[in-house]
């Protein structure tokens, strides 16, 4: 109940809780006096006056708040910088293409190079075993060589 | 119609420089009278609430209204001030050990800078003065959250869900917190009561 006197004195309690306070006041002569010592000393508070701030109060403020950084959010400082924006995006773009590369060495580097070799090799091979069906072919070397001009010179001599 | 604090410190947000210069008129003097009761030194009280405008201004971003803004502007307040006192009486506790003892110039600096007295009667103007300095007194004698817990509930007139929040403890401990500050103030102030009752 004691700690409720505040309560009751600041006009804070419900109207039920006010009427049983009152009844129990009327019925305690210690907490009475408590309640007027009480409000005595609230009025006593009352008594002490207000400061003022100094003038030079709120200029203080201000110029601290005006040596303040000002803020910007991250997307307005990345827009204040074109060249940064393109430089990101680039490294960006490089990340990306390198994460999607298949996982490179010298060695399947090296393996690979001979592979596609391989794989040329395979694809002329027709032609190749065309001309090595011409280059052996016998009965092409029976035939007469061709007549040249120094050939004819010869002869009329 | 005047905008409230949350609509105020949400333009703050926004970026209105103006809605914020509003605030600080509005707070400027409860904050400085309260941290002058809690320090008792107005250089500090003063320095100490530009701390704590300082302090809002940088939080502006990250605000969300998700209590009132009285409840966060004397938590930053009640903090700084607590912070201080103790920085305070550990300076004075070096200073006592190694210093030696001097006229305390404190007093000076916390004669209250009060609107002009309009009693004409320099007797009655120094009773009242030795009076008020023994309330002043009576309040410097408790306990640090006491204190506090009396300025925010008397002079502020929060509510005790509010002042709870700001003291960082339950409603139930706040009352029986502010019951006891009364008590000793009700002692301590008992010959100031008694010589108003004859009078």
């Amino acid at each position: 109940m004691e700690t409720r006197l505040l309560e009751y004195i600041d006009g804070r309690l419900k109207e039920k809780e006010q009427r049983e306070m009152e009844k129990h006041l009327a019925g305690c002569p210690a907490c009475t006096v408590r309640v007027n010592e009480f409000r005595s000393v609230s009025s006593l508070l009352d008594e002490l006056p207000q400061i003022e701030p100094s003038a030079a109060f709120d200029v203080r403020v201000r110029a601290r708040i005006a040596a303040e950084p000002v803020k910007q959010d991250w997307w307005s400082w990345l827009g204040a910088a074109p060249r940064i924006l393109v430089a990101a995006s680039m490294l960006l773009l490089a990340t990306v293409w390198v994460g999607h590369r298949k996982p490179d060495s010298t060695n399947t580097a090296i393996s690979n190079t001979r592979d596609e070799t391989q794989i040329i090799q395979d694809q002329d091979l027709p032609v190749l075993e065309n001309y090595d069906v011409l280059a052996n072919f016998e009965a092409l070397t029976e035939l007469s060589q061709p007549v040249s001009a120094d050939d004819s010179s010869d002869q009329e001599m | 119609m005047a905008r409230t604090d949350v609509q105020l410190m949400l333009d703050v947000k926004a970026g209105d420089e103006q809605s914020f210069a509003l605030l600080l008129h509005r707070y400027r003097t409860p904050l400085v009278n309260f941290l002058y009761r809690m320090v008792r030194n107005r250089e500090q009280a003063e320095d100490l609430a530009q701390e704590v405008f300082i302090r809002v201004y940088r939080a502006r971003a990250d605000y969300v209204p998700s209590a009132k803004f009285t409840t966060w502007l004397f938590r930053i307040a009640t903090n700084l001030a607590l912070n201080s006192i103790r920085d305070t009486r550990h300076q004075r506790m070096e200073v006592s050990l190694d210093a030696p003892v001097t006229v305390d110039s404190e007093e000076g600096d916390e004669r209250p800078l009060d609107v002009a007295e309009k009693n004409p009667n320099i007797e009655e103007h120094l009773v009242q003065e030795a009076q008020r300095e023994m309330i002043r007194h009576a309040i410097d004698k408790l306990p640090e959250k006491q204190r506090a817990a009396v300025l925010l509930h008397k002079y502020q007139e929060l509510d005790y869900g509010e002042i709870s929040k700001i003291l960082s403890c339950s409603e139930s401990a706040l009352k029986s917190l502010l019951f006891r500050a009364y008590e000793t103030l009700r002692v301590e102030l008992a010959p100031l009561v008694a010589l108003r009752a004859k009078s």
